[in-house]
């Protein structure tokens, strides 16, 4: 059972039955008046964000959520297939739950899997992943056009910006965060 | 954190501060953080410390100053509220009160518009503005135009304080520097009630939407002021001040205010969160 002081950035709590994260956070307490807690919040089930005000003798429980070490498999149409990684057990997402997540799955990476009443609503990737470009526009060395970045397909079908010097072929560090390009890969 | 440049702001405004009082016949006085009994307030959790508490303002003893005489007093002082963080509040921070004998809520808004203007109006960093004067709105207006419900209703149903912070205070960051006055008799427990009875001689000045000041009238009827006090400590226990309440007999008419010094700074940096107004925060330590 979480109090209103335990209210906080990033804590994860059931609100009217469904489980939320907190994403923004504020204590006001106006005029010596009692305190209030004000919080924005995700839904992790339907990912719509509301705005809530909280007083000292709220009381939460604590979302019954679970996260597991789970390997990217495969994907088949829009359904993609994770493996825990202790037991076994196979699962599949499908887009709506993965979100931008797909552009950097690849074959076999280690992905953490948040389940919420046994079912799986969220996924964590490793920040930084390695990318194979399979789509590049040549370097045209003496270029003067003034662009410093050019677009690019990877191996999962995403598209980013570049520099100019990355060919196809190239492996390339992509932040999962932010979806940006970060260094060039040597191996 | 705070840079070396902002602990100089931070200096300048403590020193005009200081200069402002003595210019205007205050006496600094120092008075004792830790106390064996406090005000009973159901909303502040103080810290017990040495068998007693850690002040949560220095009113208790800077009132019985009044009462023994002392016409104008002012004290800059350290102040603990239990579990009070945000990005306004700290549990341990800086105070600024100051008494008057004679006068009452209306003369210290004038007062402490004086001195928000001579602190902020040569602070480099200060980005709101300072309409002159500073308009004045009373809680019943202000909670009809901005919350809808009147601010008596607000109170019986308990959403006082959430419709403040959600409706009102932001129609205030809107017009600079604003006082609200005329509180609910309910939310002023140490102020002295209008002769209508109904609201309390009681004003908060915001500015850019930050709770700066609070000031009132004070109640200066000691028997009034126990069946308060009795109230309030039958919901958060607690003792009585008895000694308090013996010395207030001879206070007479006296209007005190509070205001929040490291909020000041704050606002005389043009930060966004009191952090940077400290010198070492809470978290830090």
């Amino acid at each position: 059972m979480y109090t209103a002081s335990d209210l906080r950035k990033g804590l994860k709590l059931m609100v009217d039955g469904d489980p939320y994260i907190i994403t923004d956070f504020e204590f006001s307490k106006p005029g010596k008046g009692q305190a209030l807690y004000r919080c924005r919040m995700r839904n992790l089930l339907t990912g719509n964000s509301t705005d809530r005000t909280f007083r000292s003798n709220d009381r939460f429980e604590p979302a019954p959520l679970d996260e597991r070490d789970m390997q990217y498999l495969y994907s088949q149409g829009d359904e993609f297939h994770f493996m825990d990684n202790s037991t076994y057990e196979q699962i599949s997402m499908g887009r709506d739950i993965l979100g931008d997540a797909v552009n950097f799955l690849i074959d076999n990476m280690e992905v953490k899997v948040l389940f919420y009443d046994g079912r799986p609503i969220d996924i964590t990737l490793p920040i930084f992943v390695n990318l194979t470009v399979t789509k590049a526009d040549p370097w045209v060395k003496g270029d003067t056009s003034g662009t410093d970045t050019k677009p690019v397909t990877v191996e999962t079908g995403y598209v980013l910006q570049v520099p100019p010097f990355i060919e196809e072929g190239d492996k390339i560090q992509v932040d999962t965060r932010s979806g940006e390009y970060i260094t060039r890969v040597k191996e | 954190m705070i840079t070396p440049g902002d602990l100089i702001v931070r200096n300048r405004v403590l020193d005009a501060v200081r200069a402002f009082f003595r210019g205007r016949g205050y006496l600094a006085v120092e008075t004792p953080v830790l106390l064996p009994v406090l005000i009973p307030e159901r909303w502040i959790e103080p810290v017990a410390c040495g068998g007693g508490f850690l002040q949560t303002s220095p009113e208790i003893c800077m009132k019985r100053l009044l009462a023994r005489g002392h016409a104008r007093i002012f004290q800059i002082c350290r102040c603990f509220r239990n579990g009070e963080r945000g990005r306004l509040h700290l549990p341990e921070f800086s105070m600024l009160e100051w008494y008057r004998s004679g006068a009452d809520y209306r003369g210290l808004m004038s007062e402490s518009e004086d001195l928000v203007r001579s602190v902020l109006s040569s602070a480099a960093g200060f980005s709101g503005s300072l309409p002159d004067p500073f308009p004045r709105i009373t809680v019943e207006r202000a909670f009809s135009l901005y919350a809808g419900v009147s601010a008596d209703e607000a109170v019986a149903a308990g959403e006082f304080e959430r419709l403040l912070v959600e409706r009102v205070e932001p129609a205030l960051a809107e017009m600079g520097a604003v006082f609200l006055h005329d509180y609910p008799a309910e939310l002023a427990s140490l102020a002295r009630l209008a002769p209508d009875g109904r609201v309390a001689e009681r004003f908060e000045l915001y500015v850019s939407g930050v709770e700066l000041v609070n000031g009132f009238s004070e109640l200066a009827d000691p028997d009034e002021q126990r069946q308060r006090f009795a109230a309030e400590l039958e919901i958060c226990g607690g003792m009585m001040p008895d000694r308090f309440l013996d010395d207030l007999a001879g206070m007479g008419e006296a209007a005190g205010a509070a205001l929040g010094i490291d909020r000041l700074v704050m606002l005389a940096l043009g930060a966004d969160r009191i952090d940077r107004a400290v010198a070492v925060t809470p978290e830090e330590l």
